[in-house]
């Protein structure tokens, strides 16, 4: 019991491994990578999806999942646009506005999945249809910009706040003057929140039941639908996060922006379920998830790999650690505690 | 004597090491119905599941109309004439198709032409059906049809076959009684066309009108034929539940006050109210036979289901819990039957498995699990429970069936209730892990009311001071678990209608 096999190192380092070989392969190539510059990039880089794969990954806890996050983000994009440059309102409004959006979708669709029974792919698929419609309406299609011309033909009076912008472009001191972005700040204690949320309290115990057997949780007492609704209203709340942030760095309401948002988050948290063989989505693997396809798009940008292999690669990688966690551990889940 | 369609020979069958046919001899004579009766785990469906394909025996020899008969497959049972409609009707049917293409279902499996004949399908639809007396417009989907109706398409797609056997798994279980009536005149005009009818069901009424003889396993044997009219339908009941009950050696405390009391409680719309009074201290057996109303009693006191009609109070109080949650916080605990489906947490280790009702004991400010509280809990109710593990972190599945019902009996004894439901606790253990769960049921009663339901009688005697029989959901019978009136009690379980008899 105590000598791991083989098999098992590979499916519990595996993956860590791979990682730190490719961060080897890269340095070695492009001594660049290994600088804190090219290290803050990354992180920057994955900060807006790794938020996004965090949510879907509290659904994926309770045996459900989210397709409605990349429309969640983008639409929380938009209606922060629109409440600071059209309705000329502050930073703290639109802030408080676009969470309260997330987790009122991430309300509907828990009710819609829990009530009205849809399943959980078809009613986060109807609502990120709807949501990618709804965000258009009030522009008519248009995208959000200071000073932009509005339908009646004068200009918007309301330009985004400074301290909004600060929230995705201010950089702090770390080691060196103005290194870490603020995004990279709010993901690093968004994954330590949710993991601390899903590991080490009764809520994620719960969660966890629910998800490996609903039916036994209901029957010890667990109000499971009312989990379930939680899990797509942290989801929802995560999502609008990413959206801010997305809306901060652009400055502008861009219709045309986030679409890969719902692939590369879904993607991180399902690479998570290969990570230390685990076996089961958790936050610390959808964290690694992130980092892992940041690290390989960065690298293979100062390659000079042109951009459109990158999607090919983002699915391959996905390919393989769905193999990790499902072929070679046998789909047994291991409690890590 | 009738011609014998099928005659089986000293067949066994084991999974793994658990011996589920050990050695069965029946013969199922042509144009009869023979109704086999067998409690949980007696080896019936795994007889079934025989003939009809799905299992291959180990050893053992069975004959269909004197030719060797070993399926390799559910479809191989079906082209030697072999038929199976199964307890769940849905398995019988596809719900999406019209009621054609499901008479036809096996013809078109089959292949044949590419194309299909619309006009000629319908008629050679209508004949089946005719065949078997089903009056029905064989253009509707059988999703819009009533139970009865899709079960009879079932049969009538079976009988297309011309088949020599055809086992029906408890047919009536969610029919109608206008319904059922139907299925019994087809069995009718079946059996005179000389097809033999294995016919399983526990409902006495049933077995009443249908039967020519009867059937009773237990423990993976034949322990009665019943084959002389009158068939001694009690006797049919004795044989299935055993003769031999060991005497437990029971010291019946004194009650203490009523903890649960219920006046005029009705299960169901056209089942007879009845009344129970629970007591601290005491343990409670309720037996009957599969379907007599055990679990809707357990889920109506857990939340689950609401009663027709009637009140029940707890501790004086009035008891409506709207869901398993209010139940537990109310002190009313269950540990459900069917572990792996209702109890066992498959990705959960031990420790998460015992302490999983009760989380919030463990939790300190935010909701953090205190890791030294809830290991404790775990260690002690391993300890009470001799749950046999390398430790707390091991993975629930690792653990043998004993030792994982241990865990899910045991995470409901963690804190102190005021009354304790354990429906089927006994289910799938070893003799050894049966006499522990039910120790520590007993030795932790004092505080509280304790309800155990069991469709094995011999369990039944070994835990309870007091045993209830339940017949038609509704209680018939209330014994004191001292020199008990045993074939009393069995024709109780066996039904109503049968006590007339017995006292006449």
């Amino acid at each position: 019991m105590k000598t791991l096999s083989l098999t098992d190192l590979a499916i519990r380092y595996g993956f860590l491994l791979l990682m730190a070989g490719l961060i080897v392969i890269f340095s070695i190539a492009k001594p660049a990578f290994l600088s804190p510059q090219s290290a803050v990039f990354i992180l920057q880089s994955v900060a807006i999806t790794g938020i996004l794969a965090l949510g879907v990954t509290a659904t994926l806890v309770v045996d459900g999942f989210d397709l409605s996050i990349g429309a969640v983000a983008t639409s929380a994009m938009m209606l922060s646009a629109y409440v600071m440059v059209i309705w000329d309102m502050g930073a703290v409004a639109a802030v408080v506005m676009c969470l309260g959006m997330g987790a009122l979708v991430g309300l509907v669709n828990g009710l819609l999945i829990v009530k009205m029974r849809v399943p959980d792919l078809l009613a986060t698929l109807g609502m990120m249809f709807l949501l990618v419609g709804l965000q258009r309406i009030p522009t008519q299609g248009n995208s959000i910009s200071t000073g932009m011309v509005l339908a009646d033909g004068s200009a918007a009076t309301g330009s985004f706040a400074p301290s909004f912008l600060m929230l995705g472009r201010h950089r702090i001191d770390f080691i060196l003057p103005d290194l870490v972005p603020l995004s990279v700040v709010f993901l690093i204690v968004i994954a330590v929140l949710v993991w601390a949320f899903l590991e080490l309290t009764r809520h994620g115990r719960v969660m966890y039941a629910i998800g490996s057997n609903a039916q036994a949780a209901a029957l010890a007492g667990i109000n499971v639908a009312g989990y379930r609704v939680l899990a797509y209203v942290i989801s929802g709340v995560m999502a609008s996060i990413g959206g801010i942030l997305l809306a901060a760095r652009l400055g502008r309401g861009d219709v045309a922006s986030g679409n890969n948002l719902l692939l590369d988050s879904v993607a991180a948290a399902l690479i998570g379920f290969a990570v230390l063989g685990a076996a089961k989505p958790n936050a610390f693997g959808t964290a690694i998830g992130a980092l892992f396809v940041g690290i390989l798009l960065q690298g293979l940008t100062m390659l000079n790999a042109p951009y459109y292999t990158q999607d090919f690669i983002k699915g391959a990688v996905l390919v393989v650690a769905l193999v990790f966690t499902f072929a070679l551990s046998g789909r047994v889940g291991r409690g890590r505690g | 004597m009738p011609r014998t369609a099928i005659t089986i020979r000293g067949l066994t069958k084991a999974f793994g090491r658990n011996a589920v046919l050990r050695g069965v001899d029946l013969d199922l004579p042509a144009g009869q119905v023979t109704v086999l009766m067998g409690a949980n785990g007696a080896g019936k469906s795994t007889l079934v599941k025989v003939l009809c394909g799905v299992h291959r025996a180990d050893t053992g020899e069975v004959r269909l109309e004197n030719a060797p008969f070993y399926p390799e497959s559910p479809a191989a049972a079906l082209r030697a004439g072999v038929v199976t409609v199964h307890q769940n009707i849905n398995d019988g049917v596809v719900p999406g198709l019209d009621v054609t293409s499901n008479l036809l279902l096996d013809s078109l499996a089959e292949g044949g032409a590419v194309f299909l004949n619309a006009r000629r399908m319908r008629e050679e639809a209508r004949r089946i059906a005719d065949a078997v007396g089903l009056e029905i417009d064989v253009t509707r989907p059988v999703a819009g049809l009533a139970l009865a109706d899709r079960q009879l398409v079932a049969i009538a797609r079976a009988m297309a076959r011309n088949p020599k056997l055809l086992i029906l798994d408890e047919p009536t279980s969610s029919l109608s009684l206008a319904e059922a009536q139907r299925l019994f005149a087809l069995i009718d005009r079946l059996r005179d066309d000389g097809v033999a009818i294995l016919y399983i069901s526990h409902r006495m009424s049933d077995i009443r009108r249908l039967a020519d003889r009867i059937v009773s396993m237990r423990d993976g044997q034949i322990s009665g034929l019943f084959e002389t009219a009158p068939l001694d339908y009690s006797g049919a009941v004795r044989a299935m539940l055993g003769h031999e009950i060991t005497e437990v050696d029971i010291t019946i405390p004194p009650p203490g006050p009523v903890v649960l009391e219920a006046r005029g409680l009705k299960l169901k719309p056209e089942s007879q109210p009845f009344d129970l009074r629970l007591h601290a201290n005491e343990v409670v057996a309720v037996t009957g036979l599969v379907g007599s109303g055990k679990s809707a009693l357990a889920n109506v006191l857990f939340g689950l289901d609401r009663p027709v009609s009637g009140q029940i109070t707890l501790d004086a109080q009035p008891h409506a819990p709207a869901n398993p949650a209010r139940a537990v916080a109310a002190g009313v605990f269950l540990a459900a039957k069917d572990r792996l489906v209702n109890a066992v947490i498959p990705g959960f280790d031990i420790q998460q498995n015992l302490t999983l009702p009760f989380t919030a004991r463990h939790a300190g400010p935010l909701g953090l699990m205190r890791r030294a509280s809830e290991r404790a809990q775990a260690m002690r109710s391993i300890d009470d429970m001799g749950v046999v593990c390398q430790g707390p972190r091991d993975g629930i599945l690792t653990l043998s069936g004993g030792n994982q019902q241990k865990v899910v009996v045991g995470r409901w004894l963690a804190e102190a209730s005021r009354l304790l439901i354990l429906d089927e606790p006994f289910q799938g253990v070893d003799i050894k892990a049966r006499h522990d769960i039910g120790r520590r049921i007993r030795d932790s009663a004092a505080s509280r009311a304790t309800m155990v339901m069991c469709a094995e009688l011999d369990e039944a005697l070994e835990v309870a001071d007091r045993i209830l029989v339940m017949s038609e959901h509704t209680i018939v019978g209330d014994h004191r678990n001292e020199n008990i009136d045993l074939p009393r009690l069995m024709a109780e379980v066996a039904g109503a209608a049968d006590r007339t008899d017995l006292s006449a």
